[in-house]
């Protein structure tokens, strides 16, 4: 166990690509923590997605020992978190957990969106801020422009950021310098009753569920019976230990401390992020203040492309779930896709993550549906439901109004691209709260309807600034508007997966997009096929699909029979990736692209 | 009863690789060779005919086919040997067709008389176009004028002759396309094949298409109109189209590809060839390797044949839709059961009936002028 004085907790605030895990990278590598044969590049993510797209996802632990220029050696506990807005709850409750944070940002870039929104939950957690300016290696570097941007948007003292290269190693002494001296020590007694949070929780096929703690007072050792204070359960703990960033077993965790615990706890549902663990017997009192739990906000429906690997998906999701509370699922049956699932995800990258890991991991081809946000109905009676699925809006005769969740979006973007950006807030339903320069940069903050952002703004955005944006945004509130359900008919007979919700005013627009990018979806079918889409009885759009007028192999001798025929087996297993409306096929990739815009 | 197969017939396909020049757009197994060694083929033939003829002893040969290649730049020998070998071997038909594919260039020409002595009844020219700009952008090596003249030799040598044409193709206009049709018509021509030009892959015009450089090529609505235009003229001319892309006057069918599309049993020799053969109640599809050498060397070993593969009756119901329904007599649905084991889908049928793509015709279904232009899409619904 390590006194109080020689701990430093901190957590690194990045924009993606201002080369946070890089900086963890040398960090680690610097002190020694792991050899120089078990080192690779992003250390901390382990997941393929994390390393493929160069994210994090869940936060990851690492302890560092560290002998420092006054010759006292220190314990550095690192908690990585991830940069986007999906998942800013991981952010918010491991910077509960540390006290302080480096602040990196890219010096041949400067401050950007996420920046922002992290460095302002660090500042909520009372942080002792270092603001590190990384690439210096590179020409475009200006770190004195950098420096004046940090005070003057985000108004933290920039004069002593330290200067690094994450890539070289320049500059990586100087910040475990820093850390040592600028960021405070950790309180807490060590004769005081346990009091520990728990952080995050996760499972492993072996250990079971493991539990990452900070011990605020008290001390935790191996065999210990503790007691979870949110639901009074008691757990005897078979491990205890720390990240290195491998799993090393340790003895006891004292107050100020970051590890793990283990024991033989079945379920991470069972284990409630931001719970106060204490002992069972001369426990505390008063558990911490803990965590709001993260709320799903975007749902969408998964469905196996061969419907006989429905229960192969079920497999998946539980899996996954079991890792990841604040995804959530429910069985979903629609007339177009067969069985399915509803799955609640916190934003798109949430989303997609998942579903690549279903893809990947488990290897089940998916189609998913147009992702939807939560609405809430307000019945004549009074009643108020959520809706997660527009196939389930109520007979509007029953509703009074319809609220939907709104956003405070924060958007900076480099002058010349300003105009498109206000464009296509505007044209997404966005009212402008604010508009401001930092140089030659532009800070605007628009209250959107989370309905238009979520599914294909940021795509949109990054095209019409050629990626120079960067985007942020957090719930605000729920909101009336005249919001509609739209439903989409092909061939008469309506799809009930590419219905959805949309604006009044919007919906003729939306409609006439959907069913112009049907008509190039859907192939071409012996028969002419009439796409509509409609506001309850009411056809506000219409195309339609002509038939196909030739199809035929011109020449057909013996020596083509084999060959004709492996075509037509092609054909048939082509036909199984599509979904089968009364007499009209419709590819799976037309769910999700109908319903993206081109404006 | 009769096995299925002789529901179709049975005939013996001969493949010839090798071209004097490789065409563009021709993905036939085909082969340019500056050396051929023509009484070893004639031995491969005669041992490869021994061989599947030792298979099927006692059947009676409907017709005899040599395809390639530019099988007019055979020996008259090898032709002739062939010819004499399978009457020996298998009892004949009293009407044998024995058809050959000829170039229409001078040299073929010169040469039909000693086709004609080796027993070759129909010719089938590959005229493929009627101006020679284009027949110049099909890569052919032949112009209008030989055509031309190698079709009154052959007119006057053989009883009966087909020629081919291409159409669709690169920059023709629907009064073109008419204007070269007539003209094929008044050449006294007993039978026509007329395919619309089709990019295939590994092809000259395959790889020129991936690359966006193969130009001018028509789209759907035209081809289906030069289509439809083209059944309307040959069948005012007296020459319908009896199968898909084939058009004769009555009697003129060719027989042998009819074989194919009846789905018969047919013995294919020669590299690449296919066949289909019912052995012991078992219908094979059989095939030979591509490579002329390859496939020399193969017979030496005692069989020109890669491994057999059976079919079983879901694949055989396939075959026997996809090529029945591009006849204009269509499939009998009885026969479809026996070979399928089940009854074609009652609902379909009617479905595509209803859609005018079939209309059944006494113990018949057909496909409809409108159901032909779109056939690969009708059998896809029949069959998927």
């Amino acid at each position: 166990m390590t006194d109080l004085a020689h701990i430093r907790n901190f957590s690194i605030v990045a924009h993606i690509d201002h080369g946070k895990s890089t900086l963890a990278d040398r960090l680690i590598q610097s002190t020694n923590t792991v050899s120089q044969r078990e080192m690779k590049e992003q250390l901390l993510d382990s997941m393929d997605i994390e390393r493929e797209r160069g994210i994090t996802i869940k936060a990851q632990t690492v302890r560092i020992n560290y002998v420092a220029e006054n010759g006292e050696e220190y314990v550095l506990n690192l908690i990585d978190t991830p940069g986007h807005v999906d998942f800013a709850y991981e952010v918010s409750r491991s910077m509960r957990a540390v006290e302080g944070s480096l602040l990196v940002v890219d010096s041949t870039q400067g401050v950007e969106a996420q920046t922002l929104a992290n460095v302002y939950h660090a500042i909520d957690a009372d942080h002792e801020i270092v603001p590190v300016l990384n690439k210096i290696d590179l020409p475009a570097s200006d770190c004195d422009r950098v420096a004046e941007q940090i005070e003057d948007v985000i108004g933290i003292d920039a004069s002593g950021a330290i200067r690094v290269s994450a890539k070289t190693g320049e500059g990586i002494r100087e910040t475990l310098e820093a850390i040592v001296r600028s960021l405070p020590a950790p309180k807490g007694t060590r004769d005081a009753p346990l009091k520990a949070m728990l952080v995050d929780s996760w499972y492993d096929s072996y250990l079971g569920v493991i539990v990452l703690v900070r011990i605020m007072d008290g001390v935790l050792k191996k065999g210990d019976r503790i007691r979870m204070m949110q639901n009074g359960s008691v757990h005897h703990v078979d491990r205890i230990g720390v990240f290195r960033p491998a799993m090393t077993v340790i003895d006891e965790l004292g107050p100020g401390e970051i590890g793990f615990l283990t024991a033989s706890i079945k379920q991470v549902r069972d284990t409630r992020v931001g719970d106060t663990i204490t002992h069972e017997k001369h426990g505390v009192e008063k558990a911490l203040p803990g965590f709001k739990p993260s709320q799903p906000v975007v749902f969408c429906g998964l469905f196996p492309v061969d419907s006989a690997e429905f229960e192969d998906l079920r497999d998946a999701i539980e899996k996954l779930a079991l890792n990841d509370a604040s995804f959530s699922y429910e069985m979903e049956t629609s007339a177009a896709l067969g069985f399915g699932f509803r799955c609640g995800f916190l934003g798109l990258l949430h989303l997609e993550v998942i579903r690549d890991r279903i893809e990947r991991e488990y290897d089940i081809e998916l189609i998913t549906t147009a992702p939807s946000v939560v609405y809430h109905i307000h019945m004549r009676d009074g009643a108020v439901t959520d809706l997660h699925n527009p196939a389930d809006m109520p007979d509007l005769t029953h509703v009074d109004h319809l609220e939907e969740p709104r956003i405070k979006a924060t958007i900076l973007v480099p002058d010349e691209y300003l105009g498109d950006v206000l464009k296509l807030c505007q044209d997404r339903r966005g009212i402008q709260l604010d508009l401001t320069y930092a140089g030659s940069r532009a800070m605007v903050v628009y209250d959107l309807p989370l309905n238009e952002v979520v599914f294909d703004f940021y795509d949109r955005l990054k095209s019409v600034t050629k990626g120079y944006a960067s985007f942020d945004y957090h719930l605000t509130e729920y909101r009336e508007d005249n919001l509609v359900k739209m439903s989409i008919l092909v061939n008469d007979e309506p799809v009930d997966a590419l219905s959805m919700m949309v604006h009044r005013d919007r919906a003729e627009t939306r409609g006439r997009a959907m069913v112009e990018k049907l008509k190039d979806l859907i192939p071409r079918h012996m028969f002419k096929i009439p796409i509509q889409a409609a506001i309850g009885g009411k056809v506000i759009a219409r195309e339609t699909l002509s038939a196909m007028r030739k199809d035929v192999t011109a020449k057909c001798y013996g020596g083509d029979a084999s060959r004709k025929r492996k075509l037509l087996d092609k054909q048939k297993a082509g036909k199984k990736k599509m979904r089968q409306f009364g007499k009209v096929d419709i590819p799976q990739e037309a769910f999700i692209s109908a319903l993206k815009m081109d404006g | 009863m009769a096995e299925d197969w002789a529901e179709g017939g049975f005939g013996l396909y001969v493949h010839w690789p090798y071209c004097a020049a490789k065409c563009p757009y021709c993905d036939f197994n085909s082969h340019v060779a500056r050396f051929i060694d023509h009484p070893r083929w004639r031995r491969a033939y005669a041992a490869e005919l021994a061989r599947s003829a030792s298979e099927t002893p006692g059947r009676v040969l409907h017709s005899i086919f040599f395809g390639g290649g530019t099988p007019s730049l055979m020996e008259p020998e090898t032709v002739a040997g062939i010819i004499a070998a399978a009457r020996r071997l298998w009892p004949v038909a009293n009407d044998m067709e024995i058809t050959l594919e000829a170039n229409p260039g001078s040299v073929e020409a010169d040469r039909f008389a000693a086709f004609r002595a080796a027993g070759v009844t129909r010719i089938s020219m590959g005229v493929q176009a009627l101006n020679d700009t284009d027949l110049r952008r099909l890569g052919r090596i032949h112009t209008v004028a030989e055509a031309r003249g190698a079709f009154d030799i052959a007119r006057d040598t053989f009883e009966r002759v087909s020629f081919d044409l291409i159409y669709a193709r690169q920059d023709q206009t629907l009064d073109q396309w008419r204007a070269e049709l007539n003209e094929a018509l008044a050449m006294s021509v007993d039978h026509l094949s007329l395919y619309q030009l089709t990019v295939e892959d590994g092809t000259a015009f395959g790889d020129r298409y991936a690359l966006g450089k193969l130009r001018g090529m028509p789209n759907e609505d035209l081809s289906a109109d030069m289509y439809a235009m083209t059944q309307d003229i040959c069948g005012t001319a007296g020459m319908p189209a009896y199968e898909v892309s084939n058009h004769a006057v009555p009697g003129a069918e060719s027989r042998h590809n009819l074989i194919y599309w009846r789905y018969g049993d047919y013995v294919g020799i020669g590299p690449g060839a296919h066949g289909r053969i019912t052995l012991g109640g078992q219908r094979y599809a059989t095939e030979c390797p591509k490579a002329p050498i390859q496939w020399l060397d193969a017979v030496d070993r005692g069989s020109g044949e890669l491994p057999r593969q059976a079919l079983d009756s879901a694949e055989q119901a396939q075959e026997f839709v996809m090529m029945g329904l591009r006849v204009r007599q269509g499939i009998d649905p009885a026969r479809f059961q026996r070979i399928a084991g089940t009854p074609l889908p009652p609902d379909r049928i009617a479905e595509l009936v209803d859609m005018g793509m079939l209309y059944r015709d006494q113990n018949r279904v057909c496909a409809t002028p409108q159901g032909f232009m779109v056939l690969n899409a009708v059998v896809a619904a029949l069959l998927t």
